[in-house]
């Protein structure tokens, strides 16, 4: 059986570079077929506007599997598109209707700039893990593997934290743009393995502290950024790290607390 | 060219403890007087990073990603292996030696790979301290699994997300050492060309992906840990941004290429769908374990497979490899799939694919059982295919995964340019003509936290090397010849686009450098290859310019090599009179389609040198000896 195929009309943010305005372009995508992923048919669209002598439309995307966080923009105002649970590399065409108008627009956050069309600068990320998001622990120093044991309920939460893969889409979804669910599940990650222990504290203070360096918005709890992860990463992690953070801030004496103890 | 190993003598399970106190050593006091680069951040470049900027070296870190997160270690499903024996199921340091070297068909270096083997079982401890949630038993302990044929538990895992977690692991140290300020961080940027000073490395120019700048870093030493070259095919289970310019350049520049025709080809990855089709996403080879293979007994069968009786289906595995099976290895498994597609017995529109059923297991072990084994990996399917593998078998067909050859490297993991050291996939150093399931996240992590600390140091302490900064002629030199290609790309203004390209050079790979090769057909891909690359280069269409984000342009220069890329690796292939692993040469089988090797003429790895544009490459030798595995056929039967 042939797969079906399907018109589609995109509306696409274009913007040169960080510093010059966008506006939405209007572009046909015409034989679609049902079995592409959302990027394929980006990809076909790209190549016709080649060979007409424009410029293609840059999106971030690099495995396609779904697990490097690369890729991700709004479809029709929703983060990677339609689909529960599913980066918008993963989406396929099959859940689109011949005759559908999409409108494609690159995550919005002030602590996400605008880099090119759908690109946007999510460093601020990297930024939070490296104001204490790991465990310091020399190479080659380890003890052996099964020297601490660690209750399987406690890898599972931690493994379900892990799962994060930083594509930005909790902060796209916020209306506060908060990173709360991406903090919130680095924070739940290391603090629920026993490794995690010693560097508790200091790592609440010092990555809720960048979350305000890098002007995310602050949660209100809205759950936004659960329904958009496509990794599905629970609301709880979240309440994990206000716990963490407000047990630091009330007993930690480390060097955080400016004017001295 | 003169290969050097640089092996260690003396007895292979003492070798590297020798080799590391015969390595010289930098003053601590004197780490942070010598600069690093490292190009790659994934599990190798991630983790020599993070270890050579804890030790106190000035280290810069180049990834062409928006984030050294991205790397693509991350889509690792499967595993790790490590010869702990916590199962006390028989497993050892040596037994992991011994199969990685008779899994890669004997074409590896036993004394890289017995160091690989030693050094497994630090990388799991290393790798719980960081906090990667292993999979766990009740009591706590770490839990194992099989994997890939092996006849002991040895494989660590974390769901199927193991490569995303170690990669996080060694993410997460390595932003620890850009907040301590040992290791600076340049992502987004792209390494274009090595720069080599009396005869050393000492620096590399890069292009800044988003304002389009070229850019030049000095450095003590340079260190490649840049992946694999798959995507030479298009079509493979690579990111889109796996690529060969890092490692392709520095050959250009003098660093021998070694066994490039070594490629592994995964057998159950969801196949083709149509011609827009952009990558190949794999299923996990544990799938393997209870799914069975078949197609239909008769070629152009087209009913649905629920509609084609038991006695009309052909379960090819388990006939024709009654002891393994389903489970015989990689390499085995991809051609078989491949001979019945030829024979016109494939499923699916286009009639490139093979059942994998769960019917049987579902039938015995329950639904929920399946379940709870691959829930993550079914879902996976259905959403790519819109089909759901609980009610019908799934389709799969072989794809291009890993490379096994890669820049060479001698025991010091130091290519044939000084100072210039391959980690990671990037070499060839461990998996021979082959490479095991579960081998690859080990290598990498083997190579970046635990040999590179020691050799490098060795290099530094051991040469004298001059003040050098980037007013060196020679920066100014490669400079101007990287310029120089950005700007002939964006000249052309042709009429192809440069996927067009990517697309046809891939087919050529993968009809005469795939899964079975033959002198005729890669005689002929050469010339097609070198048509096509004339072509590229008068008529391919980069669109905008280069001071800015440019996508079509990144990609432009990384087709351009793998342009002449794909030539070495066939002409590789074409002088390799033999098969092994997972060349497969058609006119060496045994009259049961069995792979044949000629250990009598070809036990070495092949070190091609480059001899400049349009010129043959220059062939070197390294002999490989098998002291403690004794060279035999492999049998699955």
């Amino acid at each position: 059986m042939k797969p079906a195929s399907m018109n589609l009309t995109l509306h696409v943010w274009r913007q040169a570079n960080a510093a010059a305005p966008g506006r939405m372009e209007r572009y046909d995508a015409p034989n679609v077929s049902e079995d592409m992923s959302f990027l394929e048919m980006l990809d076909v669209v790209n190549e016709q506007l080649i060979s007409d002598g424009k410029e293609p439309i840059a999106f971030e995307h690099d495995c396609r599997e779904g697990i490097c966080g690369s890729c991700g923009f709004m479809v029709n105002g929703v983060a990677h598109g339609p689909q529960k649970g599913t980066t918008i590399c993963q989406l396929h065409m099959r859940h689109f209707k011949d005759g559908e108008e999409l409108f494609l627009e690159p995550w919005r956050a002030t602590a996400f700039p605008v880099l090119k069309d759908l690109v946007v600068d999510r460093a601020a990320f990297d930024r939070i893990i490296a104001a204490g998001g790991y465990v310091s622990v020399r190479t080659g120093s380890a003890p052996d593997g099964n020297a601490i044991s660690v209750p399987k309920e406690a890898a599972d939460i931690a493994m379900d934290a892990a799962a994060c893969i930083g594509c930005g889409a909790c902060v796209a979804a916020c209306p506060n743009a908060a990173a709360a669910l991406f903090t919130g599940a680095k924070i739940s990650h290391l603090g629920t393995l026993p490794q995690g222990q010693a560097e508790r504290s200091r790592r609440a203070l010092r990555m809720v502290e960048q979350l305000s360096l890098e002007q995310f918005g602050s949660c209100t709890n809205i759950g936004e950024c659960v329904a958009a992860c496509p990794k599905q990463i629970p609301l709880e992690m979240i309440a994990r790290m206000n716990r963490d953070h407000l047990k630091a801030a009330w007993t930690s004496r480390g060097e955080h607390r400016s004017g001295g103890e | 060219m003169k290969l050097d190993s640089r092996i260690p003598s003396g007895p292979i399970e003492q070798a590297w403890d020798k080799s590391r106190f015969d390595m010289k050593l930098v003053n601590p006091a004197n780490k942070r007087k010598f600069s690093v680069i490292v190009v790659g951040s994934g599990l190798a470049g991630g983790s020599a990073a993070a270890s050579l900027g804890e030790l106190g070296y000035n280290v810069k870190c180049f990834c062409f990603q928006d984030s050294p997160r991205r790397a693509h270690s991350i889509a690792a499903q499967g595993g790790i292996n490590a010869a702990k024996n916590y199962q006390n199921d028989g497993d050892s340091i040596y037994r992991l030696f011994y199969d990685t070297v008779k899994g890669g068909d004997f074409r590896a270096r036993e004394y890289n790979v017995y160091r690989l083997a030693q050094n497994s079982v630090n990388i799991i401890d290393q790798c719980v301290a960081q906090g990667v949630p292993f999979a766990r038993e009740y009591g706590g302990a770490l839990a194992n699994r099989s994997f890939g044929g092996a006849q002991v538990s040895r494989t660590f895992y974390a769901r199927g997300q193991t490569g995303q977690q170690l990669l996080l692991g060694a993410y997460q140290a390595l932003e620890a050492q850009v907040d301590a300020g040992s290791v600076k961080m340049y992502t987004r940027t792209e390494m274009l060309d090595l720069v080599i000073i009396n005869g050393k490395a000492r620096g590399i120019v890069t292009r800044n992906l988003v304002t389009g700048q070229i850019e030049s870093h000095a450095a003590d030493a340079v260190i490649l840990a840049t992946g694999g070259y798959g995507n030479v095919f298009y079509l493979s289970t690579n990111a889109k941004g796996s690529n060969c310019t890092a490692i392709w350049r520095a050959h250009k520049r003098g660093a021998a290429f070694a066994n490039p025709c070594f490629t592994q080809i995964h057998p159950t990855c969801i196949p083709v769908s149509g011609d827009y089709q952009s990558k190949l996403t794999l299923m996990s080879e544990s799938l393997r374990n209870d799914g069975r293979i078949w197609v239909p007994l008769k070629g152009g069968d087209k009913r649905a497979p629920s509609q084609i009786p038991e006695n009309e289906r052909d379960y090819y595995l388990e006939r024709r490899y009654p002891s393994f099976g389903n489970l015989v290895p990689r390499d085995v498994a991809s051609r078989a799939a491949k001979a019945v597609c030829d024979e016109g017995r494939g499923v699916g529109e286009t009639g490139l694919g093979v059942y994998l059923d769960f019917a049987d297991s579902i039938n015995r072990l329950g639904r929920s059982a399946i379940e709870e084994r691959y829930g993550n990996l079914f879902e996976m399917y259905n959403r790519i295919t819109g089909e759901d593998p609980y009610t019908a078998p799934m389709r799969i067909y072989p794809a291009i995964h890993y490379t096994m050859g890669g820049l060479w490297v001698d025991y010091q993991l130091m290519s044939t340019i000084p100072g210039m050291f391959v980690l990671g996939e990037a070499n060839f150093s461990d998996h021979g003509a082959n490479r095991l399931g579960a081998s690859a996240l080990m290598q990498g992590l083997s190579d970046g936290y635990f040999v590179i600390p020691y050799t490098l140091g060795n290099y530094l302490a051991s040469n004298k090397l001059e003040k050098v900064d980037t007013s060196a002629p020679e920066f100014a030199a490669v400079t101007k010849e990287v310029n120089d290609l950005v700007a002939q790309m964006l000249s052309i203004k042709g009429k192809r686009t440069v996927s067009s390209y990517h697309r046809e050079l891939g087919k050529i790979m993968w009809d005469n450098c795939g899964m079975g090769r033959n002198a005729a057909g890669l005689s002929n891909a050469i010339t097609q290859i070198q048509g096509l690359r004339h072509e590229f280069w008068n008529n391919v269409n980069v669109p905008g310019s280069g001071e800015d984000l440019n996508q079509q342009l990144e990609n432009a220069g990384r087709v351009a090599d793998f342009l002449e890329l794909g030539e070495l690796m066939c002409r590789d292939a074409l002088h390799r009179n033999e098969s092994c692993g997972g060349h497969f040469r058609e006119e060496y089988q045994t009259e049961e389609g069995e792979a044949m090797r000629d250990d009598e003429n070809f036990q070495y790895a092949a070190a091609w040198e480059y001899a400049g544009q349009d010129t043959e490459p220059i062939l070197n030798k390294e002999p490989l000896a098998f002291d403690y595995v004794h060279p035999a056929q492999r049998s699955y039967k």
